[in-house]
């Protein structure tokens, strides 16, 4: 994994109104990195620009690099969908296609060409695996996903994204909208999948920051204030507005 | 005063309200009474199935029956595919701007012409400019183009309505949009798609007007053991004139020369009614049905 | 990188390179062009019915050589020389506007008993018997006005039974649906707190109706009759049925009279392409035409009102 992936003066517009401003970041391998800040901050909007979903929403308009390899993701010549291919995405609110559960992970391979049944069963069950979900769904795999509860619903949303063997996995509060038993299951699974994959989580709360995460960045009004090693934000931030922060004078 | 003048005006507003909308479950009871009470006795099977009469008595509605039918499945196989891609369009390509509003207007209009109109339309560009003539379909293209912008709004409406988050799973999950459409959303917007549909069927299936001037007036003798679509006796060429059951209701009721031409329009009319009440009900039902099929069933594929 | 190693995994040149020979690239061009052609389709049925109908109908004029003046406003119609089409024109809108006045109150009264009388049951039997009201083709609405209005006027009220008065109660029912589910959206679609204000000020029900409700609504409750007028102006066999079809301003509402519809219905098969008597047909197609934009303009209008 010695790839590098960061942004360079990355900003988001929608119209007139810069959402992100020019922030540059890189998110070191085999690590979990944390995004935190008040409500809009812009740090969902940073995040959701790193796949350029940004790219569905007409009003949006993405400048700066994105930079995977040395090359440029926000170039627009770069194939948006081999992209979103490597990079996988799960939101706060848990989105299983209304499918059964064995089709909503194999969906992402069969798309990309994989046809042989025990190839698929391989897939679906090492994803589920991966996402510590195959032992409470493996004997009911063709009912509909949205038989399931929230927390495993969430999870299944996880080991979709796993399915295509994404290199990073963007998470935009994944547990937020969870009970706390789900929402330990889920910091578990981010720690343990941090040995595969570069894992980006925003989240509001902190304590899940201060468990599940490497590099915490702080976002304020657009613009990222501090970024460290987790331990040094939570216990030394260099910045006031980071201290305050985390302290909870505000947000 | 004043308050018990209010108090007394309320009163009656509220009676005057109330007397009115029972009137109009009473229009209703009474229409759907009077035709099938006037109908039924008229409708057996030698009634469904024998061929009219021009002069004698104990005509019946057979071939009628069958044209609806037939043509209300060739009207639907043109407009399915484009009804559902025009919504589709409106509901996932459409940028908000001139262009698709202008698309907007188009729907509009469309839909607010008279029937009439469009079978006008038909009989010159279709009967005579494309030489289809008379025919199930010069019918078929004319209802397609009377039925479309419904469905292109009922597609659009029912795209609208699917989560937006389950666009963006596809997304990330670096599917293209066309393949998110049709893999994603099509199968949780079908059931109000086939509601859609079913309902709109209903409407194909009443329309006379825009029928007289496309698919004609006559309906030359069937041969039903001929299913060569070729040949001009055959029920399924699809270049042969064919009156429907509205079309024939509306010809019995001002031209029947027969004697019993009243019963027999009250009997065509009951079956007409009858069947589109089956069609509402059963659009209902089957979304209700798919609804849960493709959403929390025990098991699905 | 092991996860990366295998065949899933792309570096950022091939993402660039192989853009034109992947599947997702053409499936993309399939589905834009596929709806795209979908779309252009209607535009294009949309211009050729506007174009045909005009053309034909304007040969009338430009052709024939009969003046706007004697279409518009000549009394009689006469196939072979003289072709006013003032007797259809004035059926049309009699039909028309006497079909909204018994239709509009009738819609309201309904739609307000399922709003603000009785929210909850008042919907739940009066909303399927509209909807299954609007279900009902044209054609029965015509054999029940044959077999029950025309003779019920007949023997009641005088005349033959066939004429205006016929013909608009039967396009009253008609359009009965279309007015009252449309009243109803809008009734429902105000804010509750609005309703609720106006009681809490001790106002009585059928004050808090006729002060605050409907005037607020009101671009969007005519909108209901502008439809349903639509409707009704283009209506051609339940009319053509009951109206008694007599091509003459008729001098009482039980007299027969013709429509535009009603005309058209019966003369455009036994008249031949290209005859004056069928262009001036045609002529009167693109009145429906015209009217139909008319129509959809003043609906347009009440909708920006309704906006404000």
């Amino acid at each position: 994994m010695s790839q590098a992936f960061g942004t360079e003066h990355l900003s988001v517009f929608y119209g007139d109104f810069e959402a992100v401003k020019g922030i540059s970041l890189e998110f070191p391998a085999q690590s979990v990195t944390a995004l935190i800040g008040p409500s809009g901050c812009g740090k969902s909007t940073f995040l959701r620009s790193l796949n350029r979903m940004n790219d569905t929403i007409s009003q949006a308009r993405t400048t700066g690099h994105i930079w995977m390899n040395g090359s440029d993701l926000n170039d627009p010549a770069t194939d948006v969908i081999k992209l979103r291919q490597q990079i996988g995405m799960v939101w706060q609110k848990p989105n299983p296609f209304f499918k059964s559960i064995y089709n909503n992970i194999a969906f992402g391979p069969r798309y990309r060409g994989m046809k042989k049944k025990k190839q698929l069963d391989e897939i679906v069950e090492n994803s589920l695996r991966k996402a510590a979900l195959w032992d409470e769904v493996k004997d009911r795999l063709n009912e509909s996903a949205l038989s399931l509860s929230g927390g495993q619903q969430q999870r299944l949303c996880i080991a979709r994204a796993l399915s295509v063997n994404p290199n990073i996995l963007l998470l935009d509060e994944p547990a937020s909208a969870l009970d706390p038993v789900s929402t330990g299951k889920i910091e578990e699974l981010i720690s343990e999948l941090k040995n595969e994959l570069r894992i980006v989580i925003v989240t509001h709360n902190m304590q899940q920051a201060a468990r599940v995460s490497d590099y915490t960045a702080y976002f304020y009004l657009g613009k990222m204030i501090e970024r460290d090693k987790t331990d040094k934000i939570f216990t030394n931030p260099e910045n006031k507005l980071t201290q305050d922060y985390i302290s909870g004078r505000f947000g | 005063m004043m308050i018990k003048k209010a108090k007394r005006a309320d009163k009656i507003a509220t009676i005057v309200i109330c007397f009115f909308a029972m009137l109009i479950v009473a229009i209703l009871v009474g229409l759907l009474g009077f035709i099938i009470v006037r109908g039924l006795g008229h409708i057996n099977w030698h009634f469904l199935t024998s061929a009219p009469q021009m002069i004698r008595g104990g005509g019946g509605i057979g071939p009628q029956l069958f044209n609806s039918v037939f043509l209300l499945i060739l009207t639907l196989i043109i407009t399915v595919p484009l009804g559902w891609g025009g919504g589709i369009y409106m509901a996932e390509y459409a940028k908000p701007g001139k262009i698709t509003n202008v698309i907007r207007l188009v729907v509009e209009v469309l839909s607010s012409f008279p029937s009439i109109v469009i079978g006008l339309f038909g009989l010159l560009v279709l009967v005579n400019a494309f030489g289809l003539g008379f025919s199930l379909l010069a019918g078929a293209m004319a209802l397609a183009v009377f039925n479309l912008p419904l469905m292109v709004r009922t597609t659009e409406q029912a795209f609208r309505a699917v989560p937006k988050e389950q666009k963006e799973a596809g997304y990330a999950l670096g599917l293209s949009k066309w393949k998110i459409i049709t893999s994603i959303l099509l199968p949780v917007a079908l059931p109000s798609l086939i509601t859609g549909t079913i309902l709109a069927s209903g409407r194909i299936f009443g329309e006379a007007a825009a029928l007289m001037f496309t698919a004609g007036m006559s309906s030359p003798p069937l041969d039903f053991t001929d299913w060569n679509p070729l040949s001009s006796r055959s029920p399924i060429n699809p270049l042969r004139p064919a009156e429907t059951l509205a079309v024939h209701i509306w010809k019995v009721n001002s031209e029947g020369l027969a004697p019993d031409a009243k019963e027999i329009a009250a009997g065509a009319s009951a079956v007409l009614v009858i069947l589109i009440l089956c069609f509402n009900l059963g659009a209902r039902w089957l979304g209700r049905v798919a609804y849960r099929k493709f959403t929390a069933a025990k098991r699905i594929d | 990188m092991g996860q990366m190693g295998k065949s899933t995994s792309l570096n950022h040149n091939d993402m660039k390179k192989s853009k034109r020979r992947e599947k997702h690239y053409w499936e993309e061009w399939v589905g834009r062009i596929y709806t795209s052609i979908c779309v252009v389709l209607l535009l294009v049925v949309i211009v050729s019915i506007v174009f045909f109908v005009s053309s034909k109908g304007l040969a009338t004029f430009f052709e024939n050589g009969v003046s706007l003046k004697e279409f518009f406003t000549g009394r009689t119609w006469n196939p072979d020389e003289s072709f006013g089409a003032l007797p259809f024109i004035t059926g049309s809108f009699a039909v028309t506007l006497l079909a909204a006045l018994i239709a509009g109150p009738l819609g309201l009264c309904a739609a307000l008993f399922m709003t603000e009388i009785l929210p909850g049951r008042g919907k739940r039997i009066l909303q399927p018997a509209v909807e299954l009201l609007s279900g009902i083709p044209s054609v029965v609405y015509g054999f029940i006005g044959l077999s029950v209005i025309v003779p019920f006027i007949r023997d009641y009220i005088g005349g033959q039974g066939f004429g205006i008065l016929a013909g608009c109660l039967v396009l009253s029912i008609m359009i009965l649906p279309t007015i009252t589910s449309i009243m109803a959206d809008a009734l429902a679609s105000l804010p509750g707190g609005l309703r609720e204000s106006s009681l809490a000020l001790g106002a009585t029900r059928w004050q808090t109706i006729s002060r605050v409700v409907i005037p607020t609504v009101l671009p969007a409750l005519l909108t209901g009759v502008v439809l349903g007028m639509a409707r009704a102006f283009g209506e051609a066999l339940a009319v053509q049925m009951v109206i008694g079809n007599a091509p003459h301003v008729p001098g009482s509402l039980t007299e027969s009279a013709a429509t535009l519809t009603s005309t058209i219905t019966l003369s455009m098969g036994n008249t031949a392409m290209g005859s004056v008597h069928n262009n001036a047909l045609w002529s009167m197609a693109l009145v429906l035409l015209l009217m139909t934009f008319v129509f959809v303009i003043l609906v347009r209008l009440l909708e920006r009102r309704n906006r404000i």
